[in-house]
């Protein structure tokens, strides 16, 4: 590092206070993977009541708060955030800029959050308990009959809605203005790309949410009757508007994913994406489809055939793109030279249960099947395919690829291929079974269920807590390796990795690219 | 497919069942199709990959090609895809349409979702209207594990919905307080009931039997004990179950003008507190999600009060309005059994007559 680089400050002034896009970065990241263990904490709850029927541990009203809390916690404070954190490292070293364009507004955006979380969290020792009413809150269930604890849960909401629109405004502002000299929008690395998409979407619905929870406000507290039948009002109004924000949301939470995945695979195959532009035009489409399919949550209210009908085309229309990135990743590792470090196993692992959890998704599109199908465990096991199996592999896999570029050092290899394997099999056993009961009738948010269900159920729970386990060995692993891992200095890390971040030295200095790079590559060799 | 089919309610059931109505085998049909559609799709891709993972490995030695991007190869894999789907959108849309052909029903039923129970109210144009709350049987001994538990843990009620076979029932669908959702596998229906507005769906049952199924939409704390409970009898059957129905309801209101016994307004007390109330005021009225009964205030005093209580429910809390729900006897029995029972001893016996009394202002 040159003389004419300052360092970091010292003591706790430093994350108070830094700009440093990798300050930002490195604490969003500890900040999501403390919340990933806090929303796994209640997941084991969970799991550890549902072990066998009858009632446990808990009682079915804290049973709900469990469900509710687990997953506020991993959409808002684990997924979303981490891949905040991710950008944060990234987006800047990948385009060539010194930093995120409005640096004060990313740290006000980072430190917005802990404060929400800590109120949502609250909520536990509140009178009348945490919120229970499920991550979706529907109305009314969320406001005339809803613990008083709602109104923490609102303003809960909108600080972390506050805090995403913040950062995605950087993240837009970064791309479109800070990108190095060479660097058009058709050279960019994928994850770039995707994430400047997700900003766009972040943008559009997290307003959309701020209302919907604005409006229960106003129904809690200041009589309106927004989602009440009683004062002229409709419940299925808040399922529309929750879902508008909703649907985009789980785009938002899997393009990111998508981004890593196609920077990982490239490099362990040895060779470029194979269709750069088609993935680019992909992503853009599944975005634009997110906006007209939210509904599709909604088959069971009684919507107008020709609404039922409109939601399902447009829904089954997204296995297109979603298709087409799927045969982009393989055909990218076809007539490779795979290697298979944790980051590429990670990335086969999404690949394959993604792709599973995107059949099921399928299936669901269909409306006549999904009025069976609709809020039983075999949503429940899709949609934990996509987040799971698809987000948190995938952000693993971004952990394992990137880390030893920030911290200089190298993981635990053996470590890390355990972490994989036990993670993908306790993944499985936890939510392949509930598949199963949920075609076989087993409603999901219920503390207790008929015996049928016992013994899948009963695997499941296994599941959950070897996969549980599992991340204390990931904990364990990036602590080391950051405290005590083999060092590395050479730039590239991995032979096969490709991209600006790869040209600056290991570890990452303080400060990259106060001077603009010259771009090397043309497109489509990310 | 047929190889499934007998395990339709077997232990450890793995897949989705026909069940016994038209719409269902329908359903089940095109859950079949998507479902090998995705298996065959499947195996090609992960086929794929993984033979590229067994043969192109860097550790054999095999050197990377650097081709990429082919407009025929994405051309095909656009449009092939969309192919299969319009393929799949066929059979959908027109089972979907089937769904909600909601005309020229024999018999309407009202169903009406509460925290946590269902009221079935049967719409027919002559006769003394058929009406009742259909409850979780299950006994709390079960649930909390100091009971055996018995066959159909947590999807038997004490009075199932009654509906004839081969006979086009319309299903009007709305609920009191929350969202629930009304849901029967076996016979393919599945509709949210919605305060405030009323869904329709419908079903002809070919096969006399029992059916089972639950609340599917998170309904508050008990929402995975409200099930509902279906026989599906011959018509004639139907008539006489009917018939016997409308009996009881005219002997009900007869009894409303009578004075009973206190032993016979405590038993039947017992019965209508353990099903409506024991939930939320314990089984020693202890209390929980609402107040002991237990040397409450209100039990202890004035009876009007104690009547509002019950009747009107409480606004803002948990405590429903039971007006509705509980007919003049059965409010004057769980009145007599709250103000005698728990230790309460307040020697007041409430009589139908003086509910009706109250009621009326």
């Amino acid at each position: 590092m040159g003389d004419h680089y300052h360092g970091p400050a010292t003591g706790v002034t430093r994350w108070l206070f830094t700009t440093n896009h990798k300050d930002i970065g490195t604490m969003y990241l500890w900040f999501s993977f403390a919340m990933f263990l806090l929303g796994g904490f209640f997941a084991m709850v969970i799991r550890a009541e549902l072990f066998q029927p009858g009632m446990q541990l808990v009682e079915p009203a804290f049973f709900n708060q469990m469900t509710t809390l687990h997953g506020l916690i991993m959409v808002f404070g684990a997924i979303m955030p981490s891949f905040v954190g991710l950008a944060n490292w990234l987006i800047p070293m990948m385009i060539g800029a010194p930093d995120m364009a409005l640096p004060r507004m990313n740290n006000w955006s980072f430190w917005i959050l802990p404060p929400a979380f800590l109120m949502l969290a609250s909520t536990l020792f509140m009178e009348g308990g945490a919120p229970a009413f499920g991550w979706t809150f529907y109305a009314p269930l969320s406001t005339t009959y809803a613990p008083p604890s709602v109104t923490f849960f609102i303003f809960a909401i909108h600080i972390l809605g506050v805090s995403s629109i913040m950062g995605s405004i950087n993240i837009i502002a970064t791309v479109m203005n800070m990108r190095a000299p060479g660097m058009t929008y058709m050279k960019m690395p994928l994850f770039v790309w995707t994430w400047l998409i997700t900003a766009f979407l972040l943008v559009a619905v997290m307003p959309v949410l701020a209302g919907a929870v604005t409006m229960m406000l106003m129904d809690v507290h200041f009589g309106t009757s927004f989602f009440s039948a009683a004062g002229g009002g409709d419940p299925v109004l808040f399922q529309h508007i929750f879902w508008f924000f909703g649907h985009p949301e789980v785009y938002i939470i899997i393009l990111p994913a998508f981004g890593v995945v196609s920077q990982i695979i490239p490099a362990f195959s040895r060779k470029p994406l194979f269709g750069y532009a088609s993935m680019v035009y992909a992503t853009a489409s599944i975005a634009f489809l997110s906006f007209i399919v939210w509904a599709h949550h909604m088959y069971t209210v009684g919507m107008p055939v020709a609404g039922e009908l409109f939601f399902m085309y447009a829904t089954m229309l997204i296995a297109v793109p979603t298709g087409v990135k799927v045969f982009n990743w393989i055909t990218t590792m076809w007539r490779g030279a795979l290697s298979f470090e944790t980051p590429m196993l990670f990335c086969i692992g999404f690949l394959v249960l993604f792709t599973l959890g995107g059949f099921t998704g399928l299936m669901l599109s269909i409306a006549p099947a999904d009025f069976q199908y609709h809020d039983t465990y075999f949503v429940v096991a899709h949609f934990h395919y996509v987040m799971v199996a698809g987000a948190v592999f995938s952000m693993t896999a971004a952990v394992y690829y990137w880390l030893p570029k920030w911290c200089g050092r190298m993981y635990n290899e053996s470590m890390g291929k355990a972490h994989f394997w036990i993670s993908f099999i306790g993944f499985n056993i936890t939510f392949f079974p509930q598949h199963f009961v949920g075609l076989a009738g087993m409603p999901r948010r219920i503390p207790d269920y008929a015996l049928q269900f016992a013994d899948f159920n009963m695997m499941s729970s296994i599941g959950a807590f070897i996969y549980g386990a599992s991340q204390l060995l990931f904990l364990y692993n990036v602590v080391a390796t950051i405290v005590a891992g083999e060092r590395v200095s050479d730039e590239k890390v991995w032979d096969g990795a490709e991209g600006l971040e790869w040209t600056v030295p290991t570890p990452a200095p303080y400060h990259t690219f106060e001077e603009p790079p010259l771009v090397p590559k043309p497109a489509g060799t990310i | 497919m047929a190889l499934l089919a007998p395990m339709a309610t077997a232990q450890n059931q793995v897949n989705m069942s026909p069940g016994v109505t038209e719409i269902g085998a329908d359903i089940f049909g095109l859950h079949m199709l998507i479902m090998w559609v995705c298996v065959v799709i499947g195996i090609a891709v992960f086929g794929v990959m993984f033979y590229s993972i067994y043969a192109h490995r860097k550790s054999k030695g095999h050197q990377a090609s650097q081709f990429h991007e082919s407009t025929k190869v994405e051309v095909a894999w656009t449009v092939v895809p969309f192919l299969i789907l319009i393929a799949m959108a066929v059979p959908a849309t027109s089972t979907l349409l089937e769904v909600y052909d909601n005309d020229e029903a024999e018999l309407d039923i009202l169903i009406t979702g509460y925290q946590w129970k269902w009221k079935y109210e049967y719409l027919t144009d002559s006769g003394e209207p058929v009406s009742f709350f259909s409850n979780l049987a299950t006994p709390q001994e079960e649930i909390y594990n100091t009971q055996t538990k018995g066959e159909n843990y947590l999807l038997e009620v004490d009075e199932p919905l009654v509906i004839p076979v081969n006979t086009k029932v319309r299903f009007l669908i709305t609920a009191n307080d929350v969202i629930h959702s009304w849901w029967v596998p076996e016979i393919a229906v599945k509709r949210d009931a919605i305060p405030g507005f009323i869904n329709e769906a419908w079903t002809r049952v070919h096969t006399e039997g029992l059916y089972r199924g639950q609340c599917t939409e998170l309904c508050g704390a008990y929402h995975g004990f409200m099930p509902v409970e279906v026989h599906a009898v011959s018509r004639d059957e139907f008539d006489v179950w009917l018939a016997a129905k409308r009996g009881a309801a005219v002997v009900r209101s007869a009894l409303a003008t009578q004075t009973l016994s206190v032993d016979d307004l405590m038993a039947q007390g017992k019965g209508i507190y353990d099903r409506a109330c024991l939930a939320c005021h314990g089984a020693q009225g202890e209390g929980g999600v609402g107040n002991a009964i237990a040397g409450s205030q209100v039990v202890l005093g004035d009876l009007s009060g104690h009547f509002a209580a019950v009747a009107k429910g409480v606004s803002g809390t948990a405590m429903q309005a039971f007006g509705a729900q509980l007919d003049d006897v059965e409010l004057a029995a769980v009145l007599t059994y709250q103000r005698n029972a728990f230790g309460n001893n307040t020697g007041d016996v409430v009589q139908p007559g003086d509910v009706t009394g109250m009621k009326n202002g």
